[in-house]
């Protein structure tokens, strides 16, 4: 069947469809890489938004149900030059196009992704549908331009009720913005016993779950939006140990007097070199953001510089002068993506370990 | 951190001449490297013994040695050039141990000389078999359990241990002889007993076997500072077993999950940095496909064919920044050249896919053992990219210059269940041809894979292109499916076969229905970046990113794979003749599809195409560039052959015409053309049966040259003195048929020699001729050859250069042809014409200082020999001579014959000067790795036609104080003539091994000229294979005997009673 994708500016791109039989709206985004299309299709950060894979193909490996990002992906489309005819791997469970028609997330190949990134590359990220029917163009460009589609995705994907994670050591409190199970698995190796509330709660609910530190989650849209996390990070940096991921950096850089800006096409991939400017040392690192903090703006508050994207200069990790309290822009927990960067996990539980035997001689 | 300036001069080693498993990649890698060391203001010796290559032209270096790869010769040379460093790690296995082995002498400690890049105690622990596995064990890496044992009961005990299969490896032979992979006890026992018997050392290893596998290899890089990236990944489509040169591969990796991929990618950082490697680095694992247990295979801490595949895979240049890096530079500070705005630390994101297929030598040498394993026996390989992986594959099948332009073969259409399925089980270098007929047959892919382990991913990517063939067979001129057709790679041709129609109708209706590719380009980063990268591959997709500039532009056909006749040196001439269209304003355009060549490096030419050198692949780039024309003339026979289709098209092919090409190719046009010119040539005739073949030979007189037209394998041309030899040849040798006729040329005694002359139609330029060391009957490409010619006067240089001038003009030569003459009773004979660069080339031009494609180049575009400002004629002799010597692969195959022939079998060459023809003999034959001991011993195995020959020689062996070794005939023979020798039993004669053993425990040379012998199990040829085991260096034509002698006597003292 025959499937179109629709641009904001007019541009139309005709393939074939897969997946799910439905016609969704979405900001249209480009990832470049190679492998881990499924973490990248179940990332929340990825909700509302219609992915390009610039990797050819897509689906040799199949889908299976460890390697999953989050339960229900909220993703909007998938686009690819080919799909795999045969997935081949032997914890392959379900072929991409049935793990998306499963999902209600359509699916276009056969369109010239690498001409629909370049044209993404200088017209930055543009709104897009996905529909079998392009007979009014007019009615559907009308229709992109007055849609915000990421608008309210954090209160869309964020869990609803407070969950645990057991375990024995620390006390994690994670704050969901549009949570990345990877983020959990690497607290659950480091033997933390982590409890997961709402985007929404508020520092009081923190306190009082006694927690040893706080990990701000990655999440989806324009941290702008967050004003209440914002206020609640602003409290409880100044009493707990904070790691914030992604969206979380972007918060923890707000919740400081820091601003953030749209970028013009994201940095979504694995091979983003970045530097720690301590140490010297550059990791690849997995990335997904449309969004990043103002290097610029970061000069008036409290927090420094730690990391910058080698090539672009990004901010990507923040440090507070005052509290113990980090971020990053990157995704240290990877999946998908280079482990490079994983013992910055070690970082934060050392500052929550630090901070626990202050308290205990104190 | 900032490069180092405490060293100015820097040393870099080639990889000399081209083998089996190192050929033109280090060219690739040393020009680089040399570049990227001159940019950054380095002053650089380069050392290299093979004179085909671009590493070795002055431009590259600032001071070039084509000298032997030896401690000796490059320890004179260091002497000379107090380099303050050298940089081991560019020249292959070659420049590695070379660098080990000067180290060891104490002459680098002693002139204060430091070893960039990689240290050497992390090359050592990666090549050291123990300490390698220890550093995996401090690792935690695993490494496939093995051990070595002595006796069969010690490898049936540590089997059991390590559970079966398991492979027996015997200890120091070649080419993994006598090893073999055991499922059970009992086939232990007789696989352990066999190794044991063959290994010198009386040694097995006994290694858990993991064939099956999952292979993929890294390219990593690392700096000083630790900064470390993978460059590239890729799978190969044969699973573990078969060695990854001589593996089919993909990149980047196609089966594995990113859990998989990111576990394996931390291994292969973990490992380069356990290693401290400073530089590129390769890493070869092998993954479970059913867990995720995974093995280290190796690792090669330098540049490799990998890297350089890699570097043309991603755009990323992987040789150039291990020299920055060796420097002292860090990733994180030098660009990336390809996007001009990143910078190197940097991991390629790929948006296509990149298929490499090896291309072996089994066309040339048909009687070779071509089963595949641990030994590699290809001698080069083709790269293709496409934007679905099926395009790729395909692409690359019509790269490789074989008879199969794509999967359909009609041997493997022929075989019979049984054959099929044994050519699928036991993989050779046809297996996938054999999987498509599989599949056409209706195997299904769970059969496919019992049989032959391949991951299903990959052998469905051969059942589509199956299905593909028979939806293209039932819907002729349909345009969808032809769409679909093109998107999965399938050429004009193919489609044509299925369709019933020519290729040009395909195409012509192809157009018509506006199917034509777009060409995207390779950017390293995904489109992420703007790039200007001149480097692009044709597709069937939508948008075109290639853009014809506004210069007039001028197309160079490169030469496709290296192989035996076609190797490296048609890449200089295509490099060079890049340059030289360069200077004349023009921009040029490089079509070629070897991964392996600096042709191929983007930043040689204006652009790159990377695509297969089909009519259908060129023309359609010429309809997007409309090039001013097209030069063919340096890209050997391939580009050659391109020449009549593209003019039919209307593409100009510039130089000489290709009416005239076929004048020189046809030999009734030719023969007329000779006596027009009242020239001479060997008396020849054709003749189709057994009596017409001696009364052919009658008529021309004997001695006659006779050969089958169409030859396979053994030494089918024959010098033959009498009519009953010609009838015992007749019966033995060849059978004359219709189809098949047979040659009889009058063979003329005599000195051959070629030239190459450059003609701009009116004028010819003779940089210099070279007098082939060999008579006739050894090919010239395994000739040893001499400039300037030693046994010619000046008499006979006038009447070759006369013959030349002649013969250019006559043929309307309008930039170089290459001519072979034969010199007979002081007259001169023309053998034979090439209307293209040659393979002497490079050789000449290097010693003679004329830039021979250069200038024919610039001829071909129209500027005169004159205005060039050269001068007609031949080029006046240097005082230096200069030996060229061939280099042979034989002990990278089984079943071979080492005999030469009219067949070309080597696959490089090395070059020796120096002010006498001996010492340049003794440093050709040194860089040949025919290094000889003061006294040793020769053993002679010779025909009875050639006794009176070998007298001389064996006298002269004795003189220089070498013992004589000969069978019982031979033996007698030299006795008769008062000279020591040792007789030794033949093989047949007494069932006895006493030969063998000779040759393997005292034995120095083997002279064997049993040319008859060419059954497996002869004499000769069994001679001749144990001598290429054991490394005894070999010759099996007098005149190289000769050669040898005259540098051997050169450097010993003659003892002789008063």
């Amino acid at each position: 069947m025959k499937r179109y994708l629709v641009l904001e500016d007019g541009a139309v791109f005709a393939g074939k469809a897969f997946g799910a039989m439905t016609n969704t709206l979405g900001e249209v985004v480009f990832s470049t890489g190679m492998t881990g299309y499924q973490e990248s299709i179940t990332d929340q950060s990825y909700v509302n938004q219609i992915l390009v894979f610039t990797n050819p193909l897509i689906g040799n490996y199949g889908i299976n149900f460890d390697d999953n990002e989050s339960l229900e992906p909220g993703i909007k489309g998938v686009i690819c030059h080919h799909l795999a005819r045969r997935p081949s791997n032997w914890r392959n469970q379900q072929s991409l196009g049935d793990f998306l028609t499963d999902h209600q997330i359509p699916g276009l190949q056969g369109i010239d992704t690498r001409e629909l990134v370049r044209h993404l590359r200088s017209a930055g990220t543009l709104r897009g549908m996905l529909t079998d029917d392009v007979s009014d163009l007019p009615a559907i460009v009308a229709q992109l331009k007055a849609t915000n589609p990421t608008k309210g995705s954090i209160a869309a994907v964020s869990t609803k009720s407070v969950y645990p994670n057991p375990g024995y050591q620390r006390n994690i409190v994670v704050v969901d913005f549009g949570i990345k199970q990877s983020i959990l698995r690497e607290l659950a190796k480091r033997d933390c016993n982590v409890v997961v509330v709402p985007y929404n709660t508020t520092a009081k609910q923190i306190e009082n779950l006694h927690p040893d530190g706080i990990l701000l989650s990655n999440g989806p849209g324009d941290p702008m939006e967050m004003i209440s996390a914002i206020k609640m990070i602003a409290e409880v940096e100044k009493h707990y140990p904070v790691f914030g991921i992604c969206m979380g950096h972007q918060l923890f850089a707000l919740a400081n007097g820091a601003k953030t800006y749209k970028m013009k096409f994201g940095h979504r991939g694995f091979n983003h070199p970045v530097r720690d400017l301590a140490s010297g040392k550059t990791y690849f690192t997995s990335q997904n953001h449309g969004y990043a903090v103002d290097a610029a703006s970061v000069k008036e508050t409290q927090l420094t510089v730690s990391q910058v994207e080698v090539n672009d200069g990004t901010v990507e990790g923040l440090r507070h002068k005052q509290y113990p309290a980090f971020s990053l822009q990157f995704h240290p927990d990877a999946a998908p993506g280079p482990h490079d960067a994983a013992s910055l996990f070690d970082t934060f539980i050392k500052l929550v370990d630090d901070q626990k035997e202050a308290h205990h001689h104190a | 951190m900032p490069k180092r300036k405490d060293i100015h001069k820097i040393m870099i080693f080639g990889s000399g001449p081209i083998i089996i498993g190192q050929a033109a990649e280090f060219d690739y890698s040393g020009t680089q490297a040399c570049l990227a060391l001159k940019e950054e203001g380095y002053e650089t010796v380069l050392v290299n013994s093979n004179p085909a290559t671009i590493m070795t032209d002055n431009q590259i270096a600032d001071h070039v040695y084509i000298e032997p790869l030896t401690v000796d010769s490059v320890s004179r040379i260091i002497r000379q050039e107090y380099p303050d460093a050298i940089l081991p790690t560019i020249g292959g296995q070659i420049g590695l141990n070379l660098a080990v082995a000067l180290a060891k002498t104490g002459l680098l400690d002693e002139l204060g000389i430091q070893l960039l890049g990689t240290k050497l105690d992390s090359i050592d622990q990666a090549e050291d078999r123990e300490r390698f596995k220890e550093l995996m064990q401090d690792l935690n890496e695993p490494v496939p359990a093995s051990q070595t044992v002595a006796t069969v009961d010690d490898a049936l005990a540590y089997a059991e241990t390590i559970g079966y299969p398991v492979i027996v490896r015997p200890a120091f032979t070649m080419g993994g002889t006598g090893g073999g992979i055991c499922h059970d006890a009992a086939e232990m026992a007789t696989i352990a007993a066999n190794g044991l018997d063959l290994s010198p050392a009386n040694q097995v290893l006994i290694e858990k076997s993991i064939a099956g596998f999952k292979e993929i290899e890294f390219e990593v890089m690392r700096d000083a500072a630790d900064n470390a990236m993978v460059v590239c990944c890729m799978e190969n489509f044969d699973p573990v077993g078969i060695h990854t040169g001589d593996s089919i591969v993909f990149a980047p990796n196609q089966t594995i999950t990113d859990r998989e991929f990111q576990m394996l990618r931390d291994c292969a950082l973990r490992l380069i940095r356990a290693l401290k490697i400073e530089g590129g680095c390769n890493v070869q694992l092998a993954l479970d496909p059913n867990s995720y247990q995974y093995y280290v295979i190796e690792v090669n801490p330098r540049v490799s064919r990998s890297s350089a595949l890699a570097s043309k895979a991603t755009g990323y240049p992987i040789a150039k920044m291990a020299a920055k890096i060796a420097i002292g530079l860090t990733l994180d500070e030098v660009l990336n050249p390809v996007t001009g705005k990143t910078t190197a630390q940097f991991e390629p994101a790929l948006d296509y896919v990149v298929c490499k297929i090896p291309r072996w030598p089994f066309d040339k040498f048909t009687k070779a053992n071509r089963h595949l394993g641990s030994q590699m026996k290809a001698t080069g390989e083709v790269m293709a990219i496409g934007r679905t992986a099926e395009e790729a594959l395909q692409k690359a099948i019509r790269s490789l210059e074989i008879d199969a332009k794509d999967l359909i073969l009609p041997a493997a259409q022929a075989a019979d269940q049984a054959s099929l399925e044994e050519k699928l089980t036991h993989a050779q270098d046809d297996r996938l041809f054999y999987l498509a007929e599989a599949f056409r047959r209706g195997y299904t892919i769970d059969q496919v894979h019992a049989l032959t382990k391949i991951n299903d991913y990959f052998l469905d990517l051969v059942a589509h292109l199956v299905e593909l063939e028979k939806t293209i067979q039932t819907h002729k001129q349909d345009v969808p499916t032809l769409q679909v057709a093109k998107e999965n790679g399938f050429s004009d041709q193919t489609i044509a076969k299925l369709w019933g129609v020519t290729a040009n109708e395909v195409r012509t209706f192809r157009l018509a229905n506006q199917i034509h590719p777009v060409y995207k380009m390779v950017d390293t980063c995904a489109a992420e970046f703007t790039s200007a990268t001149p480097y692009f591959y044709s597709t069937y997709d939508h948008e075109n990113e290639s853009h014809r500039s506004k210069k007039p532009s001028i197309l160079v056909i490169g030469s496709g794979p290296i192989r035996i006749g076609q190797g490296v040196e048609f890449d200089y001439a295509t490099v060079h003749s890049v340059r030289a269209i360069q200077s004349q304003g023009y921009e040029a355009i490089v079509m070629n599809s070897n991964p392996e060549t600096v042709s191929t490096d983007f930043s040689v030419s204006d652009k790159l195409y990377f695509e297969a050198l089909t009519l259908e692949d060129v023309l359609n780039v010429c309809d997007l560039e409309q090039p001013v024309g097209v030069i063919v003339q340096f890209g050997g026979q391939t580009a050659i052959n391109l020449a009549a289709g593209l003019a039919q098209h209307g593409i100009k092919i510039l130089g000489t015409t290709v009416k005239d090409l076929d004048a020189a190719e046809d030999r009734e046009v030719f023969d007329q053309v000779i006596k027009q010119l009242d020239l001479k040539q060997p008396v020849g005739l054709t003749a189709t049966t057994p009596a017409a073949v001696l009364a052919a030979a009658e008529k021309i007189g004997y001695p006659v040259l006779v050969r089958p037209s169409y030859v396979l394998g053994g030494k089918a041309m024959e010098i033959v003195y009498s009519q009953t030899e010609l009838e015992q040849y007749l019966q033995t040798n060849a059978h004359a048929t219709v189809d098949h006729p047979i040659l009889v040329d009058a063979y003329l005694e005599g000195r051959e020699c070629e030239v190459d002359a450059i003609c701009d139609g009116h004028q010819v330029l003779l940089p210099g001729i070279m007098e082939h060391i060999e008579r006739a009957g050894v090919h010239s490409g395994d000739s040893m050859a001499v400039y300037p010619p030693q046994s010619f006067d000046a008499d006979i240089k006038a009447q070759i250069v006369a013959a030349t001038e002649k013969l250019c003009v006559a043929l309307k030569c309008i930039g170089i042809m290459n001519i072979q003459f034969i010199i007979h009773d002081h007259q001169v004979y023309v053998l034979e014409v090439n209307p293209r660069a040659s393979r002497t080339v490079p050789f000449l031009s290097k010693i003679t200082g004329i830039e021979m494609a250069q200038a024919a180049t610039k001829v071909i575009l129209g500027q005169s020999i004159a205005d060039q400002g050269l001068t007609p004629g031949l080029h006046p002799e240097p005082a230096m001579i200069h030996v060229k010597a061939p280099v042979f692969s034989f002990n990278k195959l089984d079943d071979v014959d080492a005999f030469l022939g009219p067949e070309m079998k080597s696959t490089g060459e090395v070059m020796g000067s120096d002010v006498t023809f001996a010492k340049a003999l003794y440093k050709a034959f040194a860089g040949a790795k025919m290094l000889l001991p003061d006294n040793g011993s020769v053993l002679l195995t010779i025909e009875d036609a050639d006794k009176q020959r070998v007298l001389p020689l064996a006298q002269r062996f004795a003189r220089i104080g070498y013992r004589l070794l000969a069978t019982s005939g031979t033996a007698e023979f030299l006795k008769q003539h008062g000279l020591h020798v040792e007789v030794v039993d033949k093989l047949h004669e007494t069932g006895t091994n006493d030969i063998l053993d000779a040759i393997k425990t005292k034995v120095d040379i083997v002279v064997n000229t049993m040319g008859h012998d060419y059954q497996k199990n002869s004499d000769g040829f069994v001679i001749r294979q144990t001598a290429i085991e054991h490394n005894v260096p070999l010759l099996t034509a007098l005149d190289t005997v000769d050669a040898l002698l005259t540098s051997l006597e050169n450097r010993s003292f003659t003892t002789q009673a008063l």
